[in-house]
């Protein structure tokens, strides 16, 4: 065999495995949206769940999961940026810089489940929060923190250093380069970082088992220290706990779920390739 | 010109200096109180890891103290009697992530060379994204079609029942491709375009170059995609919980271990932790795996870190 042949033949095989990648990826959203499409209605969307969660809608369901969402982004995006502006700006190469690293990489690391045992003990019970929206919003807000710096980390990194030149040549401080010069252009990228990570946040099922998620609730959460029913845990509730639970509710629930959590995901890189091609440096 | 005329460009001068002297130590205020809260968020991720070892450590350190070792490191998890074995669970998360990493490994691999070396830009432009949706997918979408769709297929192989450590495999597989793909493509990026060419002047073919070039050049880039491929699946909750059919047994060795149910540690910690309670052992040993999960993915980050150290110092070297 000539190595012609094994280069042709290596090609063929790694075209294979990675259409045999690409292919499931399709035909697990294909097959979620052709299964759900049917269940989705007006009123599934916006009732509440009647007959013990087998009729009706999951309005409150995905109002928490928004609600969560904007949790989320409260805990996380000041503590997110301002790690960000650190890393990119102020950090020094010392062991302080290489410990926040080494943190950031760590927090992204930490299985979920983990962060739902931190929210329970540090969030419900040794803060007395109960398992409520405060509770679920702070863990989900710290899980989502690595990959928002890492993002943004990297969007502000992007901006010319001549920016910074020419700002600070004017007589700008360092904070005035940043707030005015730096910031401004880094922006799309910020925003894309934090679109992916509340995308994460909204989809997750482990961090708020034990601190916000209720199996069913008659009425609408009225404050912060209510729990309430998310999308991602009423999945699992109605597809494992509930026995003689319709097929077609279930796949609506996935679809509706897939659908929130993959326009956000769209959204972010529209942002984002809309950035590339408009940077004019 | 006058003696008022002077007095009052004087004054004039004198109030456009004074003005930005007013404003200069507003502006240093400003600027210290801006620069300290940065550093503190910067440093408060440091703190935030400590915190969640010290809660987990909290609730879960009685745990290893009452409990005898032999017991704890024992074949049986039967919290009811009393009797809190972490081998079966120890064993169940091996066994799938080991399959999910056999699966995932190879593939990843290959579609990350595909992406980076082989496929012509429009391709990339369609499978990058593709491969980021796959990420975004929330893990309960994909356990529950595993749960309805994939468990049935599994069965049809000759296992008793769907729910095996394979279709927990399968699924987890997938989950740590997209990990996979995107830290080895950038890995295989990084590598000097330089390289490549210098293969194919002396006339090397492109799968030699790759071969013999590129990957040599990348491997630790790749050795860490692997190691954090290995900690998302270890990880892994939910998705799992629904599929491996959350049997706390130790299955026998053999050719069909996959295709036993299994219980890993992360979904024993769900599944359990809603009914015990608080401050019971059971509640403590529960954190104790917890524990145990952290620190495994701790000992992972940090090793993957040690790698991505390597790289930079290279290339550092090399430019």
């Amino acid at each position: 065999m000539t190595r012609q042949h094994t280069q042709k033949i290596a090609v063929a095989l790694i075209t294979a495995s990675a259409v045999l990648v690409v292919i499931p990826i399709i035909a697990v959203i294909a097959y979620i949206v052709v299964q759900g499409a049917g269940a989705i209605s007006w009123e599934f969307l916006t009732a509440r769940p009647r007959n013990g969660m087998t009729e009706g809608g999951i309005m409150p369901a995905i109002l928490g999961t928004l609600i969560l969402t904007l949790g989320t982004s409260i805990v996380c995006i000041p503590l997110a940026l301002g790690a960000a502006i650190y890393l990119a700006e102020y950090a020094k190469d010392n062991r302080l810089t290489r410990w926040v690293r080494l943190a950031i990489v760590n927090l992204a690391g930490i299985p979920s489940i983990v962060y739902g045992l931190f929210g329970l003990g540090a969030f419900v019970l040794f803060m007395q929060f109960g398992t409520s929206i405060l509770a679920g919003s702070l863990t989900l807000g710290i899980m989502t923190l690595p990959v928002v710096i890492s993002t943004a980390e990297e969007a502000i990194l992007s901006v010319p250093q001549e920016f910074r030149l020419v700002s600070q040549s004017l007589g700008a401080t360092r904070w005035q380069t940043i707030r005015h010069q730096v910031l401004p252009h880094a922006l799309p990228g910020i925003i894309t970082g934090v679109i992916l990570g509340l995308s994460r946040a909204a989809g997750e099922t482990a961090p708020i088992l034990f601190t916000v998620a209720a199996f069913y609730l008659p009425t609408l959460p009225s404050s912060i220290s209510d729990q309430t029913m998310a999308l991602p845990y009423h999945l699992y509730v109605i597809a494992t706990q509930v026995p003689g639970m319709p097929l077609s509710v279930q796949y609506g629930t996935a679809l509706v779920l897939l659908l929130l959590v993959l326009s956000l995901t769209l959204v972010a890189t529209i942002i984002r390739t809309r950035m590339r091609r408009r940077r004019d440096w | 010109m006058n003696l008022t005329q002077f007095a009052k460009e004087r004054y004039a001068e004198a109030a456009v200096r004074a003005r930005p002297a007013g404003n200069r130590i507003r502006q240093r205020w400003t600027e210290f109180l801006v620069e300290g809260m940065i550093q503190l968020s910067g440093v408060s991720t440091i703190v935030i890891v400590a915190l969640i070892f010290l809660f987990l450590l909290r609730e879960g350190l009685p745990t290893f103290l009452d409990i005898p070792l032999r017991q704890l490191f024992g074949g049986r998890w039967y919290p009811i009697e009393g009797l809190y074995g972490l081998w079966p669970l120890i064993v169940g998360s091996l066994i799938v992530t080991v399959g999910a990493v056999v699966i995932a490994v190879p593939r990843g691999l290959t579609t990350a060379i595909y992406l980076g070396e082989i496929a012509p830009p429009w391709q990339r432009e369609i499978l990058k994204p593709l491969i980021e949706v796959l990420a975004g997918i929330p893990s309960i979408v994909l356990g529950f079609l595993g749960w309805v769709a994939l468990a049935p297929i599994v069965q049809s192989l000759g296992a008793p029942t769907g729910l095996t450590a394979l279709t927990g495999s399968l699924i987890l597989a997938y989950m740590a491709l997209p990990t996979i793909i995107s830290i080895s493509e950038d890995a295989l990026y990084a590598v000097p375009k330089e390289y490549r060419d210098g293969a194919l002047a002396i006339g090397a073919t492109q799968w030699q170059t790759i071969w013999r070039v590129v990957l040599p050049a990348a491997r630790s880039g790749l050795a860490m995609a692997i190691m954090l491929g290995i900690g998302r699946a270890i990880g892994e909750t939910m998705a799992v919980m629904m599929v491996t059919g959350n049997a706390a047994f130790v299955p026998e060795l053999g050719l069909d271990m996959p295709l036993s149910p299994v219980r890993t540690m992360t979904a024993t910690i769900a599944a359990e932790m809603g009914e015990v309670a608080q401050g019971s052992q059971h509640y403590s040993v529960l954190f104790g795996i917890g524990i145990v999960l952290f620190v495994i993915t701790f000992a992972i980050n940090m090793l993957a870190g040690r790698l991505v150290g390597v790289t930079v110092r290279r290339k550092g070297g090399s430019v």
